[in-house]
């Protein structure tokens, strides 16, 4: 394959964008909260899942489907805050990935969500959409390339998010959230509501990682319970240690990184098998996860003194 | 229960306590689901428990004592049992090759102490930052073994056929062999634990660092000690899941690592004895859960009891792990 191939590049585009959008939720909980998010993934799963089967099983229509499945993801974040954001740190992160593994086994066994055959078919209104996009596309020469109208989508949908993030971060409501990063009980003392705006951070969090959903989903086509297991929410905390801790322009300059690092390896032409050149991928994230947070926690374009987490 | 037993520790108390709950428990089902249907699969969940108990201890001792909640850890499990395949693949019987594994990947958890855990305490690293390190270094391991070995899933390629027959109940010879080694392997590493001067300063340090330390502990050869028992006793454990089971993937260990956390928040987190309990729990629980759910659900009910447990009894049954930080 050519270095110059644009499918190939777009499918990596839309891929980074997908994991900026997940991280960006990672970020406000983890880097502007002080919530390690463990079970970002299921929200995730939660999310595509919900607007699949809206779609597929009860006859929605795309459109309707997206914001009730943000609905769906952000009462999942509610239901999994409520009894579990009063815990130690250490012991949220793990009562949360327990939360995405119990998601991903549920939607493997259950009755009614197709187990590891998934879901099918709720991409028709985006197909149709994407015909027509290229259609107008192509006046201008870039009708060829299927994936394009997805990878403007995301990334439309992508700086939408990072400009009401920022925005947001800038409000009182976000220095509340970073004072709660860095002492809880002084935020309480001066009585801020800690609980409910950690709630509201977490719930945030789920809902774009059901958007981050409904790419990954568009983009692969189905839905399968594999998809979603821990290490998509691992590959996102890569993607934010790269970008920088408490910056959500680190977070997608992270996720460009990180995928075009993955991807890239294939220009290398390593004499390795599909399964070996898999394997490669996982292992290059986890050095990059082992190694920043050894030698450069704040990640590349983060600074040092935001990293005052609660123990 | 105090005055009955005047004569016990506290520990020995919720053990007890502890047994009577299981056999009530047990009792209770066989009269609701029958005697036979009970007795197997308490037979398979003691196979279980097994490599839950020795795995949780690992897990247990290095948070108690680094603070570390070690995502590797399911995967030195994974490794143990690949590196005993690829011993025996050479021509080894089962059980040697397990015991040079074993060894293996005890050097191997000392030497990653060295070059990562080591310079972390060193930096006094934050909470994120050891999740980090430990969630790549799970990668990293776990991707490596697949790399060489592939990840489909591996025969032991032992007798996994032949069973052992006694009246309705079945096992199979390697299962069988597993329970015994599992059970012998837990009550010497409790009875390390409680008598040997090693035991003694390791659970000092699992129980609180700076205590031990004033008590004249060595910490930092007894952190080395903790990490080649909890590497040693990872391997052991992931290679009786392997005999267990039958084949291996490279992803059980991660997949049980849930699992191997709820032993250990049952049993009160940094509390060996516990986590040797929690895991009988655990195994029992989950194969007990086969009689009213199908078997694919096995998973989920660990980690529903680790959910439960966080949620309603964070120092867990012993009343011994820290609620705080």
């Amino acid at each position: 394959m050519s270095f110059l191939d644009a499918d190939f590049w777009i499918g990596v585009g839309v891929t980074a964008g997908v994991y900026a959008i997940f991280a960006l939720g990672l970020q406000l909980n983890v880097g502007f909260t002080g919530l390690i998010n463990l079970g970002q993934a299921g929200f995730m799963a939660i999310g595509a899942y919900a607007m699949g089967m809206l779609v597929v099983d009860a006859g929605w229509p795309l459109l309707l489907a997206l914001p009730a499945a943000i609905l769906v993801a952000i009462v999942a974040g509610a239901l999994v805050g409520l009894p579990t954001l009063r815990l130690r740190a250490d012991y949220f992160g793990i009562v949360t990935i327990a939360f995405s593994e119990i998601v991903r086994y549920a939607l493997q066994n259950a009755a009614f969500t197709g187990g590891n055959q998934g879901v099918l078919g709720f991409d028709g209104g985006w197909r149709e959409f994407q015909a027509w996009a290229s259609n107008e596309l192509s006046p201008i020469g870039l009708g060829g390339t299927i994936q394009l109208p997805l990878l403007i989508a995301v990334w439309a949908t992508l700086l939408i998010c990072l400009a009401a993030l920022t925005i947001l971060q800038r409000s009182p409501w976000g220095r509340v959230l970073k004072a709660i990063r860095e002492d809880e009980d002084a935020a309480a003392a001066l009585g801020k509501n800690v609980f409910a705006f950690k709630l509201q951070s977490l719930g945030i969090a789920a809902a774009l990682a059901a958007v981050a959903g409904f790419f990954l989903a568009l983009n692969v086509t189905y839905l399968y319970p594999s998809e979603f297991d821990p290490s998509f929410t691992f590959f996102g905390y890569a993607a934010l240690i790269l970008g920088g801790f408490a910056s959500y322009g680190g977070v997608v300059a992270g996720a460009i990184i990180l995928c075009a690092l993955t991807e890239g390896l294939r220009f290398l032409d390593l004499p390795l098998s599909s399964s070996q050149s898999g394997s490669l991928r996982f292992i290059i994230v986890g050095l990059v996860l082992i190694i920043l947070a050894m030698f450069r926690p704040q990640g590349l374009l983060g600074s040092k003194a935001e990293m005052q987490l609660r123990s | 229960m105090e005055r009955r037993f005047p004569f016990l520790t506290a520990n020995a108390r919720v053990a007890v306590r502890l047994t009577l709950v299981l056999i009530l428990v047990a009792i209770v089902l066989a009269v609701a689901r029958g005697p036979v249907a009970v007795g197997q699969t308490t037979l398979n969940g003691l196979v279980a428990a097994g490599y839950f108990s020795l795995g949780a201890v690992g897990l247990t001792l290095v948070f108690g004592s680094l603070r570390i909640i070690n995502f590797a850890h399911g995967d030195l499990l994974t490794l143990g049992a690949y590196v005993t395949l690829g011993i025996s693949a050479i021509g080894l019987p089962f059980w040697p090759a397990a015991a040079l594994a074993i060894a293996a990947t005890a050097g191997i958890a000392l030497v990653l102490d060295r070059i990562v855990w080591e310079p972390m305490r060193r930096k006094r690293a934050s909470t994120l930052q050891l999740f980090l390190v430990a969630i790549g270094l799970a990668m990293v391991i776990r991707y490596t073994i697949q790399f060489f070995a592939g990840s489909q899933p591996r025969s032991v390629g032992q007798d996994v056929l032949s069973a052992i027959v006694v009246g309705p109940f079945h096992l199979g010879a390697l299962q069988g062999l597993a329970l015994i080694v599992g059970v012998a392997a837990a009550t010497l590493v409790g009875l390390g634990l409680a008598f040997t001067p090693f035991g003694k300063k390791i659970r000092a340090l699992a129980d609180d660092v700076a205590l031990a330390e004033v008590s004249g502990v060595d910490t930092r050869r007894m952190i080395r000690l903790v990490w080649l028992v909890a590497g040693g006793l990872a391997a052991l454990a992931g290679v009786l899941y392997a005999a267990a089971v039958g084949s291996v993937n490279p992803n059980f260990g991660f997949l049980i690592l849930l699992s191997l956390f709820t032993a250990a928040v049952l049993g009160g987190i940094g509390n060996a004895y516990g986590a040797l309990a929690g895991g009988l729990i655990v195994g029992l629980a989950q194969e007990w859960s086969t009689l009213f759910f199908n078997a694919r659900w096995k998973p989920v009910v660990g980690f529903a009891i680790l959910i439960v447990m966080l949620l309603v009894m964070p120092r867990g049954i012993f009343g011994s792990g820290r609620a705080r930080s």
